[in-house]
């Protein structure tokens, strides 16, 4: 390993990074801990975030699954209701579609149905795909689809801060949690501590101050997000954001406390728009908080369609920066001053191509 | 040959559990008080007692909807699944899972589960669970022949095999899958050979002679403490009752009254007792004894259910999160 760039006193490292020092941290500390996934310990470990693992744990720790996602989580189950504590990942969360039957029946009930006796600390994480052409079913982000099943926590760090401190935490709750992870997120960098640290999965991260509209975003949407809420600043408009990196348990308090304040909410999902994560947000927001509001909620999410693998279909599939300004702009009334910031926002997108997170990236996945 | 006080002990096993399930059937729709589905193991007993008779404590074992006679076998509360039929708080599950997610911490029985198939992987987990711990503990997955229809099992025993785990496979072929008969679901070929296939050790058994299958049981479970891997036994047997319910129902004509009085002849129970009886092991008047102390047992154990208070409603939406 490279030592970490530092500046301004950071310890600036990325996402999988991040991830890669979490597992190592808490494999060290708890010898319960184990880690399976197919390439768990292949030569490029899950985009670097378990490299170099099986060399220090050896291969019973660090077990390179046969390709069988339902028995093998079913597996997990078994070994975390003796008292282990498995963590599973798998490539895209396309690949656990296999394995639902043991998660919504067996891990997600366990601790409800014997009264509490059971436990089941069993982390899965799961890799929401994009870009690069990944299409249809390596790219699928389902996080409500797990959020829907009480019993299982659904958490979607964006921030290699985060996605160090809230798999820590994952591994040492008693809960099955589902960590869902845009490939995205695995490149950005971050100021991350060295030492073993947990973020509590519970509630939202509030990532900007501001008054004039609330906006909550889920997983990558928060990149974006915080492009637009940075550009509308410089505009004179100010908005409180979210990122609600905590799915199950939903904690909303702090996002409806700032709708009764703003009056106004844009809720940017990084999954389907139909059912999706944000339409319960939406839904239990304006629940709560009708009466404070100036303004129709806005959802931003993907539309009624698979992901598409040309990179010449994708630009009105994925939400972008400019739209969140473009639905400030309609619901603050703020259009004079906000119109100049979608336009050199959408004139920034042109600039460079549509289907990878940075210009370096040359897939293929 | 197997020690006398063992052969009587599976035989007092498997009385216990035919008066249990005998018990649980007539009172089903006497007072409707058992308000949940439940699924028989009567003709099936030498099963559930030959392999858990074979067992420590401390050995896990996990099962499916007709897991009854697996749960008192291994140990099992009686009062706690009878208080589970009843959906009582005292019940194994607080009144939360009903008949088909049956569990004894205390006594190794890991967990129930009603979809076909699904307890399989959980079974192998629990193996991995204890060698990884440095226990010589084993782990039995009972399963019945329709599950192997499943690609869960087959990943599970791919796994069991090439980890070397110390795990065993009871396959209880009963012939039947709900009313559908196994000669319609799958070919004809020894089910054992799905096991030789994934390089586990395979071998059948007489599923109604309790001796055979502790016989086999025993010998599996010192491969698996010996850390030498696991095994697959095929015991094939047959369900006498519906598969769901208290009654009989061969008037629905998915299969034959000749057939079921072919397996009726050969009881369990029956077989033993008679076994025990000829080699001087079982006087009559002890076996009649037993009877009566095991119906006092199920008699106290009902009236606990029937006197024991239900769940507070109010705690219905505790426990989803530790």
């Amino acid at each position: 390993m490279s030592s970490p760039d530092t500046a301004d006193g950071q310890r600036l490292i990325t996402g999988a990074e991040a991830l890669r020092e979490a597992m190592d941290q808490c494999m060290a500390a708890d010898d319960r801990v184990f880690l399976m996934g197919e390439g768990a310990a292949d030569p490029k470990g899950i985009f670097g975030t378990t490299s170099g693992l099986v060399e220090t744990y050896g291969p019973d720790r660090v077990i390179e699954m046969p390709v069988a996602e339902n028995g093998l989580t079913g597996i997990a189950i078994g070994a975390a209701l003796m008292g282990r504590r498995p963590v599973m990942v798998h490539q895209r969360v396309d690949f656990a579609l296999l394995a639902l039957e043991q998660i919504f029946n067996n891990a997600a009930k366990a601790h409800y149905v014997t009264a509490g006796k059971h436990t089941v600390p069993l982390v899965i994480r799961m890799i929401i795909g994009r870009g690069w052409g990944q299409g249809p079913e390596h790219s699928q982000s389902l996080e409500s689809v797990f959020a829907h099943f009480p019993g299982l926590k659904v958490v979607l760090p964006s921030t290699p801060r985060d996605a160090k401190g809230m798999l820590i935490a994952a591994i040492r709750d008693d809960n099955p949690v589902v960590m869902l992870e845009h490939r995205w997120t695995h490149y950005t960098t971050g100021d991350v501590p060295e030492e073993l640290y947990e973020i509590p999965l519970s509630g939202p991260s509030h990532v900007r101050k501001g008054n004039d509209v609330t906006i909550v975003a889920t997983s990558y949407m928060t990149y974006e997000a915080r492009a637009a809420v940075d550009a509308m600043q410089a505009a004179g408009v100010s908005a409180d954001l979210f990122d609600m990196r905590v799915l199950q348990p939903l904690d909303l308090g702090p996002v409806i406390e700032s709708v009764r304040r703003t009056g106004r909410l844009i809720m940017a999902d990084v999954g389907w728009k139909s059912f999706g994560a944000g339409a319960e947000i939406v839904a239990s927001v304006v629940e709560q908080a009708f009466a404070d509001m100036k303004a129709a909620p806005v959802r931003l999410g993907l539309p009624d369609h698979p992901t598409p693998s040309s990179r010449s279909l994708v630009p009105d599939f994925y939400p972008y920066s400019g739209d969140i300004v473009a639905a400030t702009a309609n619901i603050t009334g703020a259009a004079d001053r906000l119109g100049p910031v979608v336009a050199a926002l959408a004139e920034a997108r042109a600039q460079r191509p549509v289907d990878v997170p940075n210009p370096d990236f040359r897939g293929p996945f | 040959m197997i020690d006398p006080a063992v052969r009587l002990a599976l035989y007092r096993d498997m009385l216990r559990v035919r008066l249990i399930e005998e018990a649980v059937a007539d009172r089903y729709h006497l007072d409707n008080e058992m308000r949940c589905p439940v699924h028989l193991s009567i003709g099936q007993e030498a099963v559930s007692a030959g392999v858990c008779l074979a067992l420590r404590a401390d050995d896990q074992i996990v099962t499916t909807h007709r897991g009854h006679a697996h749960y008192l076998s291994k140990g099992g509360d009686l009062n706690a699944m009878l208080c589970e039929f009843h959906g009582k708080a005292p019940g194994c599950c607080g009144g939360r899972g009903g008949s088909m997610h049956l569990f004894d911490s205390a006594a190794g029985v890991l967990m129930s589960a009603p979809i076909v198939a699904s307890s399989i992987p959980v079974g192998v987990g629990a193996a991995l669970g204890l060698k990884q711990a440095g226990s010589d503990g084993v782990a039995v997955v009972f399963l019945g022949d329709a599950s192997v229809e499943e690609g869960v099992f087959h990943e599970s025993a791919n796994f069991a095999a090439i980890r070397k785990l110390p795990v065993i496979f009871v396959c209880e072929n009963n012939l039947f899958s709900v009313y559908t008969p196994l000669d319609q679901r799958q070919p004809d070929r020894p089910l054992t050979d799905l096991a030789s296939a994934h390089g586990l050790a395979s071998l059948q058994v007489d599923g109604n002679d309790c001796e055979a299958v502790y016989n086999a049981t025993a010998r599996a479970v010192a491969t698996a403490r010996s850390g030498a891997g696991a095994t697959f036994i095929l015991a094939d047997t047959y369900r006498w009752r519906e598969h769901c319910g208290p009654y009989y129902d061969n008037d629905l004509g998915y299969r034959s009254v000749e057939e079921f009085e072919r397996w009726r002849s050969r009881d369990p129970v029956d077989m033993q007792r008679r076994r025990l009886a000829d080699g001087k092991l079982l006087e009559a008047a002890a076996d009649e004894k037993l009877a009566a102390e095991i119906a006092d047992e199920i008699d106290r154990a009902f009236d606990f259910a029937l006197n024991a208070p239900f769940p507070d409603p109010r705690t219905a939406g505790d426990h989803v999160f530790a």
